[in-house]
């Protein structure tokens, strides 16, 4: 029950630390399942909020992005600094790996630096205990300004003091909280103090923030400080004068730029509080992870593994999923049928069964797979093997433009695109983050297999297998081409340090594997089931509407026709003969033949006139150079909902139905269309490489944040698959001759 | 003075020149900005000690052990660090390397 917002009994709590030292865990553990997911401001960086009543007290927790440092090169840092500083939160935490302080503790004095109440928590208590390592908390809490808490986060050990320790330290009566200087040496502080002292003269600044901290982040030349500078002081020109004055000087006595010597300071500060905090037991410090590793990254071995991984992934989330897929699908079966039964003819009947059961359900049943995808990616991040496939594939990765985390995501999207433009989340840069997103729809899922296996089983017979490989082939040469193409045009820039952190192993807790699964997969079903949804619905009206009443046979009654036909040759059979059961069976299921192919030539000629036909029609232009018929484009454009509709489409469209035999399929592609192999082929590249299906385009929106990067993506599939259909089509004629 | 490397090769090493097994100490490291920034906060500061781990498999990147964990680099990134001469270290069997 919320209390009335009267503003003491909330507390708002900034969760901070370094990528892997368990934070989200923790977060996890104190928000449960009480999370709300959404993005920072219009960029690509999810926030995670959770509240909880605790004493009293309602207690907001604000899951900061992970970082290393407080600098302005990535958005994550800005992210979590401006929090801190704009919104101020009541409790500020930082999480911290206990086995790595010297590194973790670089953030924490650069938090402190901000003014504000902290609590530091030493994560990975037990490891940092098997290492040997005794630590002193309160001397700690003394020397860092706020009380100190040991955790043990995938125990969920620790996390309850940690809910305490924020009540105590928002009513004030913790001892340690205060605020600390870090000294940074004569020269330094000089150069401060006089930075200090005309910024002063802005009352409004001094107000808002840490003066002291803004003349330490000009020192350091931070570009956003800067720019914060230039847009809010009355006077800027005057205060960048001094900076570049100190800057100099510094830079004169020292041969070395000022951040350089700041952040020395900082590891000279972090060195003497652990001198004085810490000690180390004379025990034999085993490292399990560097054994591992010796397996896991050896130099012959090491790639062999990575590949035996992926393929258990495919294995677990296809095999596996095969069984739920086939329940789902029987489900929907099922509960189409009775649906079926209950709702009269008409246009409900047919938007509710065709429209709505039939789109959404014709994607529903890759259900299954893509959660298993979502948890083999939980898996691989949380026991810290992501890293290592990084490690090991970086080289190649690189060489396509892309970083070594981008490897995961890239293999993933042979599976199905949606999951591993999520898991593109692993990847700390932004660059890096949009380019492996825009060139993954290029690595062929599992629903585009379906289309290549119809065409070019019809159109190539024996040789369809080494067909569809070359497609493969040529989706991963394209993604190595393009991915390079981007990084020296659309996405150039300072180019991003690799410099990656290898975690320890760890054995992540089922607990934490399931939310992270959970999370995405929810995300998926409200997001993407939307999107899906209502592109079903609108396909299915253009296919169905306008209603056509003018058939150039009148099919309805040759359907009668054959009804009563076949209905009197039944009856003739004689009960007495023993075959009889045998001859009634085939008679009826002639008949159900007969009138099949009539449906289908009706369902043919009302999708011919509706609304989709003609825009295939309208659109035609567009694709006869490169050799479809209006019948193929209008397959190609229902294949935006999912890319196994295009082959029910063609179904449809030629006349066979939509669950008509494979064969009768194949030979209405045979004859009717006019499709070569040469422009079958073409077709084959065009679906690889045009628009992604509807879920991954949400998938693309969602992750990227921008309108402007999905139309991109979108824009230069199409253009791409246009060319190269164009290329295949006509200069094979010059090879081929027609 | 200055202090920057020339061109003539004077007897200096990257960290890319170490080997499997080997460690020194950083002396300096060239580049600004976001690469400097990076690596200051992953701990490479001057005098701080740098053990070379392994290779990748396919030579690129490098793993290395400073400040008590493990961090790898691309070796066009290792070039920018000028180091000490490489020792190389012998491993006793289940002890890890103190790099205090």
């Amino acid at each position: 029950m919320r209390k009335n917002n009267q503003n003491e009994k909330r507390i708002v709590v900034a969760i901070g630390g370094n990528p892997n030292s368990g934070k989200t865990t923790i977060f996890n553990h104190l928000t449960g399942s009480r999370q709300k997911v959404g993005n920072w401001g219009g960029v690509t960086v999810e926030k995670v909020e959770g509240t909880v009543e605790h004493k009293g007290y309602e207690i907001t927790f604000v899951d900061l992005p992970g970082t290393y440092s407080l600098t302005a090169y990535s958005i994550e840092e800005i992210i979590a600094r401006n929090f801190i500083v704009d919104e101020k939160p009541d409790v500020i935490i930082d999480i911290i790996d206990a086995g790595n302080l010297e590194r973790n503790l670089y953030l924490a004095v650069q938090m402190i630096e901000m003014k504000g109440k902290f609590i530091f928590v030493l994560n990975m208590a037990d490891m940092a205990k098997k290492q040997g390592l005794k630590i002193d908390g309160d001397k700690l809490a003394t020397l860092l300004g706020g009380p100190v808490v040991f955790t043990i986060g995938n125990r969920g050990i620790g996390v309850d003091v940690i809910l305490d320790k924020v009540v105590e330290v928002y009513e004030g009566k913790d001892k340690k909280v205060r605020h600390i200087h870090i000294p940074y040496g004569r020269d330094i502080e000089e150069g401060i103090k006089k930075i200090q002292s005309v910024i002063r003269r802005d009352k409004d600044l001094r107000k808002k923030y840490s003066t002291r901290w803004l003349s330490v982040k000009l020192l350091e030349n931070d570009s956003e400080i800067i720019q914060k500078i230039k847009s809010k002081f009355n006077n800027p020109d005057e205060i960048l004068k001094q900076v570049e004055e100190s800057r100099y000087r510094i830079h004169r006595i020292y041969k070395d730029e000022a951040e350089v010597l700041i952040a020395d300071q900082r590891y000279g500060f972090i060195s003497g509080l652990l001198q004085e905090t810490v000690s180390l037991k004379p025990v034999n410090r085993i490292d399990i992870s560097q054994k591992i590793d010796m397996v896991l990254t050896n130099r012959i071995l090491g790639i062999p593994i990575l590949i035996f991984f992926i393929w258990l992934m495919f294995q677990v989330t296809f095999g596996l999923g095969a069984y739920p897929m086939d329940w789902i699908e029987d489900g929907v079966d099922f509960f189409s049928k009775i649906v079926a039964g209950i709702l009269p003819e008409g246009i409900l009947k047919s938007l509710i069964i065709d429209g709505i059961i039939g789109g959404v359900g014709s994607v529903i049943i890759f259900l299954p797979n893509i959660i298993l995808l979502f948890l083999m990616i939980s898996l691989f991040e949380d026991t810290g093997y992501m890293a290592r496939a990084a490690f090991v594939m970086d080289r190649i990765m690189h060489t396509m433009g892309l970083h070594g985390k981008s490897f995961i995501p890239m293999i993933m999207g042979f599976g199905c695109n949606v999951p591993a433009i999520m898991a593109t989340r692993t990847l700390e840069n932004e660059k890096d983050r949009i380019l492996t997103i825009l060139v993954n729809p290029l690595m062929s899922c599992s629903a585009r297999l379906v289309v290549y296996i119809m065409i070019a089983g019809t159109f190539f017979g024996k040789k369809a297998g080494n067909v569809i490989f070359s497609i493969y082939a040529i989706g991963i040469i394209l993604a190595v081409i393009m991915g390079r193409f981007f990084r020296k045009t659309v996405l150039k820039g300072e180019s991003e340090p690799f410099v990656m952190e290898l975690p320890p192993y760890r054995i992540p807790t089922l607990k934490s594997v399931i939310i992270h699964m959970w999370d995405r997969s929810v995300v998926f079903l409200k997001k993407m089931g939307t999107v899906i949804l209502i592109g079903s619905i609108i396909i299915w009206f253009l296919g169905n509407f306008p209603i056509y009443k003018s058939y150039s046979v009148d099919y309805n009654s040759q359907i009668n026709k054959v009804n009563v036909e076949f209905s009197r040759k039944i009856e003739a059979l004689s009960s007495q003969n023993p075959n009889y059961g045998e001859q009634k069976k085939t008679l009826e299921e002639e008949m159900r033949r007969e009138i099949e192919k009539l449906e289908g030539k009706k369902k043919e000629e009302e999708i011919e006139n509706s609304f989709i036909g003609r825009l295939g029609k309208a659109v035609e232009p567009f694709f006869r150079p490169l050799g479809f018929s209006w019948h193929e484009g209008v397959a190609l454009i229902t294949g935006f909902v999912a890319k196994e509709i295009v082959i029910s489409t063609l179904g449809v469209l030629y006349g066979v139905g939509n669950n008509g035999e494979a064969q009768d399929l194949k030979k209405a592609l045979l004859t009717k269309s006019h499709m070569t192999p040469l422009i079958a082929y073409a077709f084959l590249m065009f679906v690889l490489i045009y628009t992604p299906c509807l879920a991954t385009v949400a998938a693309i929106k969602r992750e990227t944040g921008s309108l402007k990067w999905t139309l991109f993506g979108i824009g230069y599939e199409l253009s791409l698959a246009w060319i190269l259909s164009f290329l295949i089509v006509n200069v094979g004629k010059l090879f081929i001759g027609g | 003075m200055d202090d920057k490397k020339s061109s003539v090769k004077r007897e200096f090493y990257t960290l890319s020149d170490y080997r499997e097994g080997e460690r020194g100490k950083i002396v300096d490291i060239k580049g600004k900005g976001k690469f400097l920034t990076r690596l200051l906060e992953m701990g490479f500061t001057k005098g701080e000690d740098v053990y070379v781990e392994k290779y990748a498999p396919l030579k690129d990147p490098i793993e290395l052990i400073i400040k008590d964990y493990h961090v790898s680099l691309r070796r066009e990134e290792a070039e920018n660090i000028i180091m000490t001469k490489p020792e190389m270290v012998k491993k006793r069997k289940n002890e890890k390397e103190q790099s205090k």
